[in-house]
Protein backbone atom coordinates (compact mmCIF):
# COMPACT_ATOMS: atom_id res chain seq x y z
CA UNK A 1 0.00 0.00 0.00
CA UNK A 2 1.26 3.49 -0.83
CA UNK A 3 1.07 5.72 2.20
CA UNK A 4 1.84 9.26 3.25
CA UNK A 5 4.90 8.87 5.50
CA UNK A 6 5.11 12.55 6.33
CA UNK A 7 3.64 15.80 5.04
CA UNK A 8 4.31 19.52 5.21
CA UNK A 9 2.09 22.46 4.42
CA UNK A 10 3.30 26.05 4.19
CA UNK A 11 1.13 29.09 3.49
CA UNK A 12 1.86 32.76 4.31
CA UNK A 13 0.23 32.20 7.72
CA UNK A 14 2.61 29.46 8.84
CA UNK A 15 4.06 25.99 8.41
CA UNK A 16 2.62 22.69 9.59
CA UNK A 17 4.38 19.30 9.71
CA UNK A 18 2.14 16.24 10.06
CA UNK A 19 -0.55 18.48 11.54
CA UNK A 20 1.75 20.14 14.10
CA UNK A 21 2.47 23.87 13.64
CA UNK A 22 6.15 24.80 13.29
CA UNK A 23 7.21 27.18 16.05
CA UNK A 24 9.36 30.16 15.01
CA UNK A 25 11.11 32.77 17.13
CA UNK A 26 9.71 36.27 16.55
CA UNK A 27 11.45 37.97 13.60
CA UNK A 28 11.01 40.67 11.00
CA UNK A 29 11.88 38.19 8.25
CA UNK A 30 9.23 37.07 5.79
CA UNK A 31 8.01 33.54 6.64
CA UNK A 32 10.13 31.59 4.10
CA UNK A 33 13.29 33.49 5.06
CA UNK A 34 12.51 32.97 8.76
CA UNK A 35 12.04 29.24 8.16
CA UNK A 36 15.29 29.17 6.22
CA UNK A 37 17.25 30.95 8.96
CA UNK A 38 15.74 29.09 11.89
CA UNK A 39 15.18 25.62 10.45
CA UNK A 40 17.58 25.19 7.49
CA UNK A 41 20.60 27.51 7.21
CA UNK A 42 23.99 27.19 5.50
CA UNK A 43 22.61 26.84 1.97
CA UNK A 44 23.01 30.36 0.52
CA UNK A 45 21.70 29.21 -2.88
CA UNK A 46 18.31 29.68 -1.23
CA UNK A 47 18.65 33.43 -1.67
CA UNK A 48 19.16 33.05 -5.44
CA UNK A 49 15.94 31.09 -5.85
CA UNK A 50 12.74 32.53 -7.26
CA UNK A 51 9.50 32.56 -5.22
CA UNK A 52 8.30 29.16 -6.51
CA UNK A 53 11.60 27.44 -5.70
CA UNK A 54 11.87 29.09 -2.28
CA UNK A 55 8.46 27.78 -1.29
CA UNK A 56 9.13 24.26 -2.60
CA UNK A 57 12.67 24.13 -1.28
CA UNK A 58 11.73 25.17 2.28
CA UNK A 59 8.83 22.70 2.30
CA UNK A 60 11.18 19.92 1.17
CA UNK A 61 13.64 20.82 3.93
CA UNK A 62 10.93 20.56 6.57
CA UNK A 63 9.76 17.29 5.02
CA UNK A 64 13.06 15.40 4.91
CA UNK A 65 15.52 17.56 6.87
CA UNK A 66 15.69 15.09 9.74
CA UNK A 67 16.02 11.97 7.64
CA UNK A 68 19.01 9.82 8.63
CA UNK A 69 21.92 9.81 6.12
CA UNK A 70 20.00 12.27 4.03
CA UNK A 71 22.79 13.51 1.74
CA UNK A 72 23.92 10.06 0.63
CA UNK A 73 23.41 10.01 -3.15
CA UNK A 74 20.40 7.92 -4.12
CA UNK A 75 18.47 7.04 -7.26
CA UNK A 76 15.41 5.46 -5.72
CA UNK A 77 13.55 8.63 -4.78
CA UNK A 78 11.64 10.64 -7.39
CA UNK A 79 10.62 14.27 -7.04
CA UNK A 80 7.22 14.82 -8.66
CA UNK A 81 5.70 18.26 -8.24
CA UNK A 82 2.53 19.94 -9.42
CA UNK A 83 1.86 23.64 -9.83
CA UNK A 84 -0.68 25.90 -11.49
CA UNK A 85 1.08 29.25 -11.80
CA UNK A 86 4.37 27.50 -12.49
CA UNK A 87 7.14 29.95 -13.27
CA UNK A 88 4.78 32.94 -13.71
CA UNK A 89 6.50 35.06 -11.06
CA UNK A 90 9.83 34.65 -12.85
CA UNK A 91 8.26 34.99 -16.30
CA UNK A 92 6.84 38.33 -15.26
CA UNK A 93 10.13 39.39 -13.67
CA UNK A 94 12.10 38.39 -16.77
CA UNK A 95 9.63 40.16 -19.07
CA UNK A 96 10.29 43.39 -17.14
CA UNK A 97 14.02 43.06 -17.96
CA UNK A 98 13.40 42.99 -21.72
CA UNK A 99 10.24 45.03 -22.31
CA UNK A 100 11.92 48.42 -22.36
CA UNK A 101 14.15 48.84 -25.42
CA UNK A 102 16.28 51.42 -23.64
CA UNK A 103 16.54 49.43 -20.40
CA UNK A 104 17.17 46.03 -21.99
CA UNK A 105 19.13 43.78 -19.64
CA UNK A 106 18.10 40.12 -20.06
CA UNK A 107 19.60 38.18 -17.18
CA UNK A 108 20.46 34.47 -17.36
CA UNK A 109 20.02 34.25 -13.59
CA UNK A 110 16.39 35.32 -13.97
CA UNK A 111 15.74 33.48 -17.24
CA UNK A 112 16.70 30.07 -15.84
CA UNK A 113 13.85 30.32 -13.33
CA UNK A 114 11.32 30.77 -16.13
CA UNK A 115 11.14 26.97 -16.21
CA UNK A 116 8.89 25.50 -13.54
CA UNK A 117 10.89 22.28 -13.28
CA UNK A 118 13.91 24.12 -11.85
CA UNK A 119 12.03 23.58 -8.60
CA UNK A 120 12.44 19.81 -8.86
CA UNK A 121 16.09 20.27 -9.88
CA UNK A 122 16.85 22.42 -6.82
CA UNK A 123 15.54 19.67 -4.53
CA UNK A 124 17.44 16.95 -6.43
CA UNK A 125 20.69 18.95 -6.28
CA UNK A 126 20.37 19.74 -2.59
CA UNK A 127 19.68 16.13 -1.63
CA UNK A 128 21.82 14.32 -4.25
CA UNK A 129 18.83 12.59 -5.86
CA UNK A 130 19.68 10.99 -9.21
CA UNK A 131 16.19 9.58 -9.69
CA UNK A 132 13.29 10.95 -11.69
CA UNK A 133 12.32 14.60 -11.43
CA UNK A 134 9.00 15.60 -12.98
CA UNK A 135 6.96 18.78 -12.96
CA UNK A 136 3.35 19.06 -14.08
CA UNK A 137 1.07 22.06 -14.48
CA UNK A 138 -2.42 21.43 -13.25
CA UNK A 139 -5.56 23.05 -11.85
CA UNK A 140 -5.45 22.85 -8.05
CA UNK A 141 -8.81 21.10 -7.89
CA UNK A 142 -7.52 18.10 -9.88
CA UNK A 143 -6.17 16.24 -6.89
CA UNK A 144 -7.20 12.92 -8.46
CA UNK A 145 -4.71 13.56 -11.29
CA UNK A 146 -2.03 14.50 -8.76
CA UNK A 147 -2.76 11.27 -6.87
CA UNK A 148 -2.77 9.06 -9.97
CA UNK A 149 0.33 10.60 -11.56
CA UNK A 150 2.27 10.13 -8.33
CA UNK A 151 1.10 6.53 -8.05
CA UNK A 152 2.19 5.94 -11.65
CA UNK A 153 5.68 7.31 -10.88
CA UNK A 154 6.20 4.01 -9.01
CA UNK A 155 5.90 2.18 -12.36
CA UNK A 156 9.56 3.10 -12.82
CA UNK A 157 11.32 0.05 -11.35
CA UNK A 158 14.00 2.13 -9.66
CA UNK A 159 11.55 4.42 -7.87
CA UNK A 160 10.63 3.30 -4.35
CA UNK A 161 9.95 6.65 -2.72
CA UNK A 162 8.36 9.83 -4.09
CA UNK A 163 8.66 13.34 -2.74
CA UNK A 164 5.60 14.94 -4.28
CA UNK A 165 2.93 17.55 -3.90
CA UNK A 166 1.63 20.96 -4.73
CA UNK A 167 3.71 24.13 -4.96
CA UNK A 168 2.37 27.43 -6.22
CA UNK A 169 3.60 30.99 -5.98
CA UNK A 170 2.12 33.44 -8.48
CA UNK A 171 3.98 36.24 -6.65
CA UNK A 172 6.45 36.41 -3.75
CA UNK A 173 3.79 37.20 -1.15
CA UNK A 174 1.33 34.57 -2.21
CA UNK A 175 2.52 30.99 -1.95
CA UNK A 176 1.43 27.53 -0.98
CA UNK A 177 3.47 24.35 -0.69
CA UNK A 178 1.98 21.03 0.35
CA UNK A 179 4.54 18.26 0.11
CA UNK A 180 4.21 14.57 0.85
CA UNK A 181 6.70 11.78 1.24
CA UNK A 182 4.97 8.76 -0.30
CA UNK A 183 6.27 5.22 0.02
CA UNK A 184 5.16 1.61 -0.01
CA UNK A 185 4.42 1.03 3.68
CA UNK A 186 1.86 -0.18 6.20
CA UNK A 187 2.25 2.97 8.26
CA UNK A 188 0.59 6.32 7.64
CA UNK A 189 -2.57 7.41 5.84
CA UNK A 190 -3.15 5.69 2.50
CA UNK A 191 -2.21 7.67 -0.64
CA UNK A 192 -5.76 8.30 -1.81
CA UNK A 193 -7.73 11.38 -2.90
CA UNK A 194 -9.58 11.81 0.39
CA UNK A 195 -6.42 11.86 2.48
CA UNK A 196 -4.63 14.16 0.05
CA UNK A 197 -7.56 16.60 0.01
CA UNK A 198 -7.68 16.56 3.82
CA UNK A 199 -4.09 17.75 3.99
CA UNK A 200 -4.32 20.19 1.10
CA UNK A 201 -7.52 21.84 2.28
CA UNK A 202 -6.91 21.76 6.04
CA UNK A 203 -7.47 25.33 7.27
CA UNK B 1 3.22 -2.06 -8.22
CA UNK B 2 2.16 -4.33 -11.04
CA UNK B 3 -1.03 -4.96 -12.91
CA UNK B 4 -2.09 -7.11 -15.87
CA UNK B 5 -2.07 -4.04 -18.10
CA UNK B 6 1.64 -3.52 -17.59
CA UNK B 7 2.29 -6.54 -19.75
CA UNK B 8 0.49 -4.90 -22.64
CA UNK B 9 2.34 -2.83 -25.19
CA UNK B 10 1.98 0.87 -25.92
CA UNK B 11 1.48 1.30 -29.66
CA UNK B 12 1.45 4.39 -31.84
CA UNK B 13 -1.93 4.90 -33.52
CA UNK B 14 -1.31 8.20 -35.23
CA UNK B 15 1.06 11.13 -35.40
CA UNK B 16 1.67 14.48 -36.94
CA UNK B 17 4.41 17.06 -37.34
CA UNK B 18 3.72 20.70 -38.15
CA UNK B 19 7.08 22.29 -38.88
CA UNK B 20 8.45 25.07 -41.06
CA UNK B 21 9.52 22.27 -43.42
CA UNK B 22 5.99 20.93 -43.88
CA UNK B 23 2.49 20.91 -42.40
CA UNK B 24 2.45 17.17 -41.89
CA UNK B 25 4.81 14.32 -41.05
CA UNK B 26 5.27 13.19 -44.67
CA UNK B 27 6.10 16.67 -45.98
CA UNK B 28 8.52 17.30 -43.12
CA UNK B 29 10.24 13.96 -43.68
CA UNK B 30 10.48 14.57 -47.45
CA UNK B 31 12.18 17.92 -46.86
CA UNK B 32 14.58 16.43 -44.32
CA UNK B 33 15.45 13.53 -46.63
CA UNK B 34 16.09 16.11 -49.37
CA UNK B 35 18.54 17.80 -47.00
CA UNK B 36 16.55 21.02 -46.57
CA UNK B 37 16.76 23.17 -43.49
CA UNK B 38 14.33 25.79 -42.20
CA UNK B 39 17.05 27.68 -40.36
CA UNK B 40 17.23 31.34 -41.45
CA UNK B 41 18.99 34.42 -40.18
CA UNK B 42 16.71 37.08 -38.65
CA UNK B 43 17.81 40.64 -38.12
CA UNK B 44 15.70 43.10 -36.15
CA UNK B 45 12.85 40.61 -35.72
CA UNK B 46 10.83 41.26 -32.53
CA UNK B 47 12.99 44.34 -32.10
CA UNK B 48 15.82 42.23 -30.70
CA UNK B 49 19.13 44.08 -30.66
CA UNK B 50 21.14 41.08 -31.91
CA UNK B 51 20.42 39.01 -35.03
CA UNK B 52 19.73 35.30 -34.60
CA UNK B 53 19.29 32.13 -36.64
CA UNK B 54 16.06 30.23 -36.11
CA UNK B 55 13.47 27.99 -37.74
CA UNK B 56 10.15 29.86 -37.69
CA UNK B 57 6.67 28.92 -38.88
CA UNK B 58 4.63 30.71 -41.53
CA UNK B 59 1.52 31.26 -39.47
CA UNK B 60 -0.58 32.14 -42.51
CA UNK B 61 -0.22 28.58 -43.76
CA UNK B 62 -1.28 27.19 -40.40
CA UNK B 63 -4.37 29.38 -40.23
CA UNK B 64 -5.32 28.49 -43.81
CA UNK B 65 -5.10 24.80 -42.96
CA UNK B 66 -7.18 25.32 -39.83
CA UNK B 67 -9.79 27.44 -41.63
CA UNK B 68 -10.16 24.85 -44.36
CA UNK B 69 -10.82 22.29 -41.69
CA UNK B 70 -12.99 24.14 -39.16
CA UNK B 71 -13.91 27.55 -40.61
CA UNK B 72 -12.29 30.70 -39.26
CA UNK B 73 -14.94 31.34 -36.58
CA UNK B 74 -14.23 28.25 -34.52
CA UNK B 75 -10.62 29.31 -34.02
CA UNK B 76 -11.44 32.83 -32.88
CA UNK B 77 -10.03 33.56 -29.43
CA UNK B 78 -7.35 30.85 -29.55
CA UNK B 79 -3.74 32.03 -29.36
CA UNK B 80 -1.22 31.15 -32.06
CA UNK B 81 0.33 28.58 -29.74
CA UNK B 82 -3.06 26.97 -29.17
CA UNK B 83 -3.99 27.02 -32.88
CA UNK B 84 -0.69 25.38 -33.76
CA UNK B 85 -1.29 22.66 -31.18
CA UNK B 86 -4.88 22.14 -32.36
CA UNK B 87 -3.82 21.70 -36.00
CA UNK B 88 -1.21 19.12 -35.08
CA UNK B 89 -3.56 17.18 -32.79
CA UNK B 90 -6.38 17.27 -35.36
CA UNK B 91 -4.18 15.70 -38.06
CA UNK B 92 -2.95 12.98 -35.70
CA UNK B 93 -6.51 12.26 -34.54
CA UNK B 94 -7.55 11.85 -38.20
CA UNK B 95 -4.90 9.21 -38.70
CA UNK B 96 -5.71 7.40 -35.46
CA UNK B 97 -9.42 7.56 -36.24
CA UNK B 98 -10.40 7.85 -32.59
CA UNK B 99 -13.07 9.91 -30.89
CA UNK B 100 -11.28 12.58 -28.77
CA UNK B 101 -14.49 13.36 -26.88
CA UNK B 102 -14.38 9.96 -25.20
CA UNK B 103 -13.81 9.99 -21.45
CA UNK B 104 -11.28 7.18 -22.04
CA UNK B 105 -8.97 9.59 -23.89
CA UNK B 106 -6.44 11.77 -22.05
CA UNK B 107 -4.58 14.78 -23.44
CA UNK B 108 -0.97 15.56 -22.47
CA UNK B 109 0.63 18.84 -23.51
CA UNK B 110 4.39 19.23 -23.63
CA UNK B 111 5.49 22.83 -23.75
CA UNK B 112 8.15 24.94 -22.15
CA UNK B 113 6.69 28.43 -22.56
CA UNK B 114 3.19 28.11 -24.08
CA UNK B 115 1.55 31.54 -24.30
CA UNK B 116 4.43 33.45 -22.71
CA UNK B 117 4.49 35.95 -25.62
CA UNK B 118 1.16 37.33 -24.29
CA UNK B 119 3.16 38.97 -21.47
CA UNK B 120 4.57 41.42 -24.01
CA UNK B 121 1.25 43.25 -24.21
CA UNK B 122 0.15 42.73 -20.60
CA UNK B 123 2.57 41.49 -17.96
CA UNK B 124 -0.05 40.80 -15.28
CA UNK B 125 -1.17 37.48 -13.84
CA UNK B 126 -4.12 35.94 -15.64
CA UNK B 127 -5.21 32.43 -16.52
CA UNK B 128 -4.54 32.66 -20.26
CA UNK B 129 -0.80 33.11 -19.82
CA UNK B 130 -0.53 29.78 -17.94
CA UNK B 131 0.18 26.64 -20.02
CA UNK B 132 -2.42 24.77 -18.00
CA UNK B 133 -5.06 27.10 -19.45
CA UNK B 134 -3.91 26.31 -23.00
CA UNK B 135 -4.00 22.58 -22.31
CA UNK B 136 -7.58 22.77 -21.08
CA UNK B 137 -8.59 24.93 -24.07
CA UNK B 138 -7.01 22.52 -26.53
CA UNK B 139 -8.60 19.45 -24.94
CA UNK B 140 -12.00 21.13 -24.80
CA UNK B 141 -11.70 22.18 -28.45
CA UNK B 142 -11.85 18.44 -29.13
CA UNK B 143 -14.67 18.15 -26.55
CA UNK B 144 -12.52 15.97 -24.33
CA UNK B 145 -14.08 15.87 -20.84
CA UNK B 146 -10.90 15.12 -18.84
CA UNK B 147 -8.41 17.47 -17.17
CA UNK B 148 -5.47 17.89 -19.55
CA UNK B 149 -2.01 17.76 -18.01
CA UNK B 150 0.93 19.94 -18.96
CA UNK B 151 4.31 18.31 -18.63
CA UNK B 152 6.80 21.05 -17.80
CA UNK B 153 10.22 19.45 -17.67
CA UNK B 154 12.08 22.02 -19.75
CA UNK B 155 13.64 20.62 -22.93
CA UNK B 156 12.93 17.01 -21.91
CA UNK B 157 9.17 17.64 -21.74
CA UNK B 158 8.40 15.92 -25.06
CA UNK B 159 9.80 12.62 -23.83
CA UNK B 160 8.46 13.05 -20.31
CA UNK B 161 4.95 13.63 -21.69
CA UNK B 162 5.18 10.39 -23.68
CA UNK B 163 6.38 8.57 -20.56
CA UNK B 164 3.50 10.04 -18.53
CA UNK B 165 1.08 8.91 -21.26
CA UNK B 166 2.53 5.38 -21.28
CA UNK B 167 2.08 5.13 -17.52
CA UNK B 168 -1.52 6.39 -17.68
CA UNK B 169 -2.24 3.71 -20.28
CA UNK B 170 -0.53 0.99 -18.24
CA UNK B 171 -2.40 1.96 -15.11
CA UNK B 172 -5.71 1.80 -17.01
CA UNK B 173 -6.49 5.48 -16.41
CA UNK B 174 -7.20 5.85 -20.13
CA UNK B 175 -7.37 3.75 -23.30
CA UNK B 176 -5.86 6.37 -25.59
CA UNK B 177 -3.40 9.16 -24.92
CA UNK B 178 -2.92 12.19 -27.16
CA UNK B 179 0.53 13.70 -26.58
CA UNK B 180 1.02 17.14 -28.10
CA UNK B 181 4.38 18.90 -28.03
CA UNK B 182 4.50 22.52 -29.12
CA UNK B 183 6.34 25.80 -28.66
CA UNK B 184 6.30 29.20 -30.33
CA UNK B 185 9.38 31.39 -30.42
CA UNK B 186 9.30 34.96 -29.17
CA UNK B 187 11.35 37.89 -27.96
CA UNK B 188 11.12 36.35 -24.48
CA UNK B 189 12.73 33.04 -25.39
CA UNK B 190 15.31 34.27 -27.90
CA UNK B 191 16.58 37.02 -25.57
CA UNK B 192 16.85 34.47 -22.75
CA UNK B 193 18.98 32.07 -24.78
CA UNK B 194 21.03 35.02 -26.03
CA UNK B 195 21.64 36.05 -22.42
CA UNK B 196 23.01 32.55 -21.83
CA UNK B 197 25.26 32.98 -24.90
CA UNK B 198 23.81 29.67 -26.08
CA UNK B 199 22.80 30.68 -29.63
CA UNK B 200 24.86 29.97 -32.72
CA UNK B 201 25.28 32.85 -35.19
CA UNK B 202 24.97 30.30 -38.04
CA UNK B 203 23.13 27.04 -38.70
CA UNK B 204 23.98 24.72 -35.81
CA UNK B 205 26.55 21.91 -36.09
CA UNK B 206 25.64 19.13 -33.64
CA UNK B 207 28.65 17.20 -32.26
CA UNK B 208 30.97 19.03 -34.68
CA UNK B 209 34.30 20.47 -33.59
CA UNK B 210 33.29 23.91 -34.88
CA UNK B 211 29.92 23.99 -33.16
CA UNK B 212 29.12 27.29 -31.50
CA UNK B 213 25.66 26.84 -30.04
CA UNK B 214 22.04 26.07 -30.77
CA UNK B 215 19.30 27.52 -32.97
CA UNK B 216 15.76 27.87 -31.70
CA UNK B 217 12.84 26.51 -33.65
CA UNK B 218 9.08 26.43 -33.53
CA UNK B 219 6.93 23.43 -34.34
CA UNK B 220 4.20 21.20 -33.03
CA UNK B 221 4.05 17.43 -33.10
CA UNK B 222 1.54 14.92 -31.82
CA UNK B 223 1.67 11.21 -31.17
CA UNK B 224 -1.31 9.11 -30.13
CA UNK B 225 -0.79 5.95 -28.11
CA UNK B 226 -3.03 3.02 -27.22
CA UNK B 227 -2.55 -0.18 -25.25
CA UNK B 228 -2.46 -3.50 -27.10
CA UNK B 229 -2.10 -7.12 -26.08
CA UNK B 230 1.10 -8.67 -27.41
CA UNK B 231 -0.74 -10.93 -29.86
CA UNK B 232 -2.51 -7.92 -31.39
CA UNK B 233 0.74 -6.22 -32.36
CA UNK B 234 1.71 -6.40 -36.04
CA UNK B 235 5.27 -6.06 -37.37
CA UNK B 236 4.46 -2.58 -38.73
CA UNK B 237 3.40 -1.09 -35.41
CA UNK B 238 5.70 1.19 -33.45
CA UNK B 239 5.92 0.41 -29.75
CA UNK B 240 7.00 2.85 -27.06
CA UNK B 241 8.73 0.24 -24.90
CA UNK B 242 10.31 1.86 -21.91
CA UNK B 243 11.14 5.37 -20.77
CA UNK B 244 13.13 6.86 -17.92
CA UNK B 245 13.69 10.31 -16.46
CA UNK B 246 16.79 10.93 -14.32
CA UNK B 247 18.38 13.98 -12.72
CA UNK B 248 22.05 15.00 -12.71
CA UNK B 249 21.72 16.37 -9.16
CA UNK B 250 24.44 18.75 -10.25
CA UNK B 251 23.44 22.19 -11.53
CA UNK B 252 20.21 23.95 -12.56
CA UNK B 253 21.54 25.28 -15.86
CA UNK B 254 24.66 23.27 -16.73
CA UNK B 255 24.87 19.62 -17.74
CA UNK B 256 26.77 17.15 -15.59
CA UNK B 257 30.43 16.65 -16.50
CA UNK B 258 29.97 12.91 -16.13
CA UNK B 259 26.65 12.80 -17.97
CA UNK B 260 25.24 11.23 -14.83
CA UNK B 261 21.49 11.66 -15.32
CA UNK B 262 21.67 11.02 -19.04
CA UNK B 263 23.71 7.84 -18.47
CA UNK B 264 21.32 6.63 -15.80
CA UNK B 265 18.30 7.25 -18.07
CA UNK B 266 19.98 5.30 -20.88
CA UNK B 267 20.94 2.48 -18.54
CA UNK B 268 17.33 2.19 -17.34
CA UNK B 269 15.82 1.91 -20.84
CA UNK B 270 18.53 -0.36 -22.25
CA UNK B 271 18.12 -3.22 -19.75
CA UNK B 272 18.26 -6.43 -21.74
CA UNK B 273 18.79 -4.63 -25.05
CA UNK B 274 21.62 -5.63 -27.36
CA UNK B 275 23.03 -2.33 -28.70
CA UNK B 276 23.38 -4.14 -32.05
CA UNK B 277 19.59 -4.07 -32.33
CA UNK B 278 19.54 -0.27 -32.35
CA UNK B 279 19.27 1.45 -35.71
CA UNK B 280 20.17 4.76 -34.13
CA UNK B 281 20.40 6.74 -30.94
CA UNK B 282 18.68 10.03 -31.70
CA UNK B 283 20.44 12.37 -29.28
CA UNK B 284 19.41 15.82 -28.10
CA UNK B 285 22.39 17.26 -29.99
CA UNK B 286 21.65 20.92 -29.46
CA UNK B 287 25.13 21.82 -30.72
CA UNK B 288 26.07 23.70 -27.57
CA UNK B 289 29.59 22.81 -26.42
CA UNK B 290 28.44 21.38 -23.12
CA UNK B 291 25.36 19.44 -24.16
CA UNK B 292 26.97 17.46 -26.95
CA UNK B 293 30.09 16.74 -24.90
CA UNK B 294 27.95 15.53 -22.01
CA UNK B 295 25.93 13.27 -24.31
CA UNK B 296 29.08 11.75 -25.80
CA UNK B 297 30.23 10.83 -22.28
CA UNK B 298 26.85 9.34 -21.38
CA UNK B 299 26.71 7.31 -24.62
CA UNK B 300 30.17 5.97 -23.93
CA UNK B 301 29.34 5.05 -20.33
CA UNK B 302 26.17 3.31 -21.51
CA UNK B 303 28.19 1.13 -23.90
CA UNK B 304 26.61 2.68 -26.99
CA UNK B 305 29.78 3.82 -28.74
CA UNK B 306 29.63 2.29 -32.20
CA UNK B 307 25.85 2.51 -32.49
CA UNK B 308 24.82 5.05 -35.16
CA UNK B 309 23.98 8.41 -33.59
CA UNK B 310 22.12 11.31 -35.14
CA UNK B 311 20.91 14.77 -34.16
CA UNK B 312 18.16 16.57 -36.06
CA UNK B 313 18.48 20.17 -34.86
CA UNK B 314 20.20 21.25 -38.12
CA UNK B 315 16.88 20.84 -39.98
CA UNK B 316 14.47 22.71 -37.72
CA UNK B 317 16.43 23.92 -34.70
CA UNK B 318 15.67 23.18 -31.08
CA UNK B 319 11.89 23.09 -30.96
CA UNK B 320 11.84 22.91 -27.15
CA UNK B 321 8.55 21.41 -25.92
CA UNK B 322 7.94 19.92 -29.37
CA UNK B 323 11.40 18.35 -29.71
CA UNK B 324 10.79 15.07 -27.91
CA UNK B 325 7.63 14.30 -29.85
CA UNK B 326 8.81 15.68 -33.20
CA UNK B 327 12.16 13.89 -33.19
CA UNK B 328 10.65 10.59 -31.97
CA UNK B 329 7.97 10.67 -34.69
CA UNK B 330 10.38 11.71 -37.43
CA UNK B 331 12.79 8.92 -36.48
CA UNK B 332 9.99 6.33 -36.63
CA UNK B 333 9.00 7.48 -40.12
CA UNK B 334 12.59 7.62 -41.34
CA UNK B 335 13.18 4.05 -40.12
CA UNK B 336 9.95 3.02 -41.90
CA UNK B 337 11.74 4.25 -45.05
CA UNK B 338 14.83 2.27 -44.04
CA UNK B 339 16.87 5.39 -43.26
CA UNK B 340 18.95 6.69 -40.42
CA UNK B 341 18.75 10.44 -41.03
CA UNK B 342 22.02 12.31 -41.37
CA UNK B 343 23.15 14.93 -38.89
CA UNK B 344 22.89 18.14 -40.90
CA UNK B 345 25.77 20.47 -40.02
CA UNK B 346 28.11 17.74 -38.79
CA UNK B 347 31.50 17.40 -40.45
CA UNK B 348 34.22 16.53 -37.93
CA UNK B 349 34.08 15.01 -34.47
CA UNK B 350 34.10 17.61 -31.72
CA UNK B 351 33.42 15.59 -28.58
CA UNK B 352 35.79 13.73 -26.27
CA UNK B 353 34.10 10.36 -26.82
CA UNK B 354 33.74 10.04 -30.61
CA UNK B 355 30.42 8.67 -31.82
CA UNK B 356 29.29 7.21 -35.10
CA UNK B 357 27.82 10.29 -36.82
CA UNK B 358 27.56 11.35 -40.42
CA UNK B 359 25.85 14.15 -42.30
CA UNK B 360 24.54 11.63 -44.86
CA UNK B 361 21.42 9.50 -44.54
CA UNK B 362 22.38 5.86 -44.10
CA UNK B 363 20.26 2.81 -44.99
CA UNK B 364 19.30 0.45 -42.19
CA UNK B 365 17.18 -2.62 -41.64
CA UNK B 366 17.14 -2.35 -37.86
CA UNK B 367 13.86 -1.63 -36.14
CA UNK B 368 14.66 -0.10 -32.76
CA UNK B 369 15.96 3.24 -31.56
CA UNK B 370 16.51 5.32 -28.47
CA UNK B 371 15.54 8.98 -28.20
CA UNK B 372 17.42 11.14 -25.67
CA UNK B 373 16.85 14.62 -24.29
CA UNK B 374 18.40 16.76 -21.59
CA UNK B 375 17.41 20.10 -20.17
CA UNK B 376 17.66 22.82 -17.55
CA UNK B 377 16.91 21.71 -14.03
CA UNK B 378 19.34 18.81 -14.53
CA UNK B 379 16.70 16.61 -16.10
CA UNK B 380 17.43 13.92 -18.66
CA UNK B 381 15.10 11.49 -20.40
CA UNK B 382 15.44 8.48 -22.66
CA UNK B 383 12.83 6.39 -24.42
CA UNK B 384 13.24 3.09 -26.26
CA UNK B 385 11.09 2.47 -29.34
CA UNK B 386 10.77 -0.71 -31.37
CA UNK B 387 8.77 -1.66 -34.43
CA UNK B 388 6.87 -4.92 -34.03
CA UNK B 389 6.17 -6.44 -30.66
CA UNK B 390 8.31 -9.51 -30.22
CA UNK B 391 11.41 -7.86 -28.86
CA UNK B 392 10.03 -5.28 -26.42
Amino acid sequence: MLTIRRWVRITPTGAVIDGRPVHLEPTEDPLLVALYRQRVGSYPKFFKMDPLCRAGFIASELLIGEEPSRFTPRGDRAVVLFTHSGSFASDSHYERTICDRAEYYPSPAVFVYTLANILTGEIAIRNRYFGETSCYLLDRRETSVLAATTREAFLDEETHSVLCGWVDSPDPDCFEAVLFLVEESDEGPEWIDDNICKVMNDK
Amino acid sequence: MESALEHELIVREGDNIVSPLGLDTAATLRAVVAGESALRRYEGLWDLPEPFVASLLDFGAIDRALSARYGAERLAGYSEFERLSILSAACALDEAGIDPSSERVLFFLSTTKGNVALLETDNRYREEVLPDWSARRIASFFRNPNPAVVVSNACTSGLCAQIAAMRALWSGRCDRAVVIGADRQSRFIVSGFQSFKALSPEACRPFDRNRTGLNLGEAAATVIYARRRREEVTPQMWIACRGAIRNDANHISGPSRTGEGCYRALQAVLQGVDPGELAVVNVHGTATLYNDEMESIALDRAGLTGVPVNALKGYFGHTMGAAGVLESVLTMHALDEGLVLGTRGYAECGVSHPQSLTSRHVPTTRRAFVKMLSGFGGCNAALLFKRGGEIC
